[in-house]
């Protein structure tokens, strides 16, 4: 991708840096911990390169900011953490409705409720079965490095824009404050034309964008609109990565931090001569749940690895052939698992075969 | 034959949804002769409300985005600053701006967004079937406040316009009412002032409007236009209440 200079950077910073790169001149975002490295990143940077910040009242407004910007056809992004991303529930249904592409970070926390801030992903199931209201997705990254959280905000800028929805890039409080080398991308983004933008009616009739949509019928055939292309990103966008499945007798499924611990365990493992891989799954949404369902013909056991209490386990059921089994190993509340203890639940369920 | 009157082209030939003695008619007409005096109507992109005015997109000739409810001012405040060559304008209606919106429309009063707000306060809940709002005056029956607006366990009506005046933010802050010719006209000249500061980016403009819900009130028309100067102007006095005569964001 480049031949740049590896640099050494902050998980928050690469987003921001990752943003910029994407073209993203408009940041609108509120102060939560444990991301508030974004917004002061784009406060120091934006205004240097003719861009926007706004420090908006409430990650409600932040949202509806971002609504705006983004009906101009101009890229724009908010951040925030776990309870700040409830807020936007409202906004992130309006403008998948709306068809408004949008670049959304969550730099995960521990809850319910206010929690704490440490790392979490007890918010998967917010982040990749809709959150707010109504039959939606958004289009879900899951970075596992500092590297990742820079190519994942520019990649999350270039899907949102290509299929005009909005994109959340699911990071946690681990990944947003440990510093990485990463190298940043040399060539320049492209950015789509947008004929569907508000622009000021010149020469062309008045457009509306609206997903109040009262006539009969009307309603459903946009959801089946939407659906169709939540299909086609399903076709086109599944991304995950995979070690040494290939003659794997248990595969460990884990995404972002839980799956940097699991190649830990998995690697020791190996080196003790179990057959163990690693799946990680890169978009939670699309879910490269054809893949498991491939290997599943395989390998009959798997073992998920979340920092939570079981959320993306669910989705792996749900895709591997019905004579596999799932097992599950989590810590919730802002517990890290520890790559011992990820390699004991590998060496237990290895022998249960 | 020279005309002497005729329907602003920012405003198209639908027919209106609006219940019969309205004000939305009224206030839509007067934003729309704004936008055909500017010359601005193909670089102004409205705001529309959640509220009977979420449809507004039909009646006008420019762009109109809507937002969830109560959020028009975010909205218009992430148009403006990504795009500060276009007009944006937002329409809200009582309960959007002075209930769920509250903390938007103070924020963006405060920040001197240099977009223009227009509020409608017809002191009911409109759409959603006469419900009590922040406007509605004390002892006033509602769907919610059957027995009237009560200040023991409702509070007070919120008088916009005089909170957003005290705002360091705010460049133009002024009430009207549709209720009689004058008054219209005298709406009309402070709608028109609103975009003008808008234009020649002074900042933050507002004015509130006392219009009337006869479906809601359960009155006629006729009766609808007397309770405005009857019970509502003297609650919500009318005037111009700030007008700043330099931007001083800047």
């Amino acid at each position: 991708m480049s031949s740049g200079k590896r640099i050494l950077v902050k998980g928050n910073d690469a987003i921001g840096m990752g943003a910029i790169k994407a073209g993203c001149r408009f940041y609108f975002g509120y102060p939560i911990t444990p991301q508030n490295e974004i917004p002061e990143f784009m406060s120091r940077e934006l205004p240097k390169i003719g861009g926007e910040f706004v420090q908006a009242e409430s990650e409600l407004a932040s949202i509806n900011m971002v609504l705006g910007a983004s009906a101009l056809g101009v890229r724009s992004m908010t951040s925030s953490s776990s309870p700040g991303i409830s807020l936007m529930q409202e906004g992130l249904s309006y403008m998948a409705g709306q068809e408004l592409p949008a670049v959304v970070i969550n730099v995960v926390r521990c809850g319910p409720g206010l929690g704490g801030i440490a790392a979490s992903q007890g918010d998967y199931f917010q982040a990749v079965k809709g959150g707010g209201h109504g039959d939606y997705h958004l289009i879900v990254l899951a970075p596992a490095s500092v590297q990742e959280m820079y190519d994942h905000t520019i990649l999350a800028f270039d899907l949102a824009d290509r299929y005009r929805n909005p994109a959340m890039v699911l990071a946690d409080a681990i990944l947003g404050q440990m510093q990485e080398p990463i190298v940043e991308r040399e060539e320049e983004v492209q950015e789509p034309r947008k004929p569907w933008a508000l622009t000021g009616a010149k020469g062309r009739p008045a457009r509306h964008i609206k997903s109040l949509l009262l006539k009969e019928g009307e309603l459903e055939s946009h959801n089946r609109l939407l659906q169709e292309k939540y299909r086609e990103v399903q076709k086109h966008e599944i991304r995950y990565n995979e070690l040494e499945v290939e003659d794997a007798e248990l595969v460990v499924a884990a995404f972002g931090t839980s799956a940097r611990i699991a190649r830990t365990a998995v690697s020791k493992a190996r080196s003790e001569g179990l057959k163990v891989g690693l799946f990680r799954p890169v978009t939670l949404f699309p879910f490269p749940g054809e893949r498991l369902r491939v290997l599943s013909a395989r390998v009959k056991n798997f073992l998920v690895v979340e920092m939570n209490t079981g959320q993306m386990v669910e989705d792996v059921r749900l895709n591997v052939s019905g004579d596999a089994s799932v097992f599950f190993y989590g810590r919730p509340g802002g517990a890290i698992p520890t790559p011992m203890e990820v390699y004991e639940r590998i060496v237990k369920h290895y022998k249960e075969q | 034959m020279k005309p002497v009157f005729s329907k602003p082209k920012a405003l198209n030939d639908a027919v209106m949804h609006y219940c019969p003695g309205c004000g939305h008619g009224v206030v839509h007409r007067l934003v729309g002769e704004a936008l055909d005096h500017f010359d601005i109507l193909d670089r102004t992109v409205g705001v529309a409300p959640v509220g009977c005015a979420v449809l507004m997109y039909d009646y006008f000739n420019c762009d109109i985005i809507e937002a969830p409810h109560g959020r028009p001012p975010a909205v218009a405040t992430g148009m403006k600053r990504s795009r500060p060559d276009l007009i944006i304008f937002a329409y809200q209606g009582d309960g959007d701006l002075a209930s769920i919106g509250l903390a938007e429309i103070v924020h963006a009063a405060n920040r001197g967004e240099n977009v223009t707000v227009i509020f409608v306060n017809n002191t009911v809940y409109g759409m959603t079937g006469g419900q009590m709002a922040p406007t509605t005056l004390l002892g006033q029956q509602t769907t919610t406040s059957p027995y009237g607006r009560n200040l023991n366990t409702d509070g007070y009506p919120i008088r916009m316009a005089e909170m957003l005046a005290t705002l360091e933010g705010t460049s133009y802050v002024a009430r009207h009412a549709i209720d009689t010719p004058a008054n219209i006209l005298r709406a009309r000249k402070s709608i028109f002032r609103a975009f003008e500061m808008q234009v020649k980016d002074m900042g933050f403009s507002f004015v509130e409007l006392l219009t009337t819900c006869p479906t809601n009130w359960g009155m006629s028309s006729r009766e609808s236009i007397r309770r405005i100067k009857e019970e509502l102007i003297p609650y919500f006095p009318l005037g111009v209440f700030k007008e700043k005569e330099v931007a001083d964001y800047i």
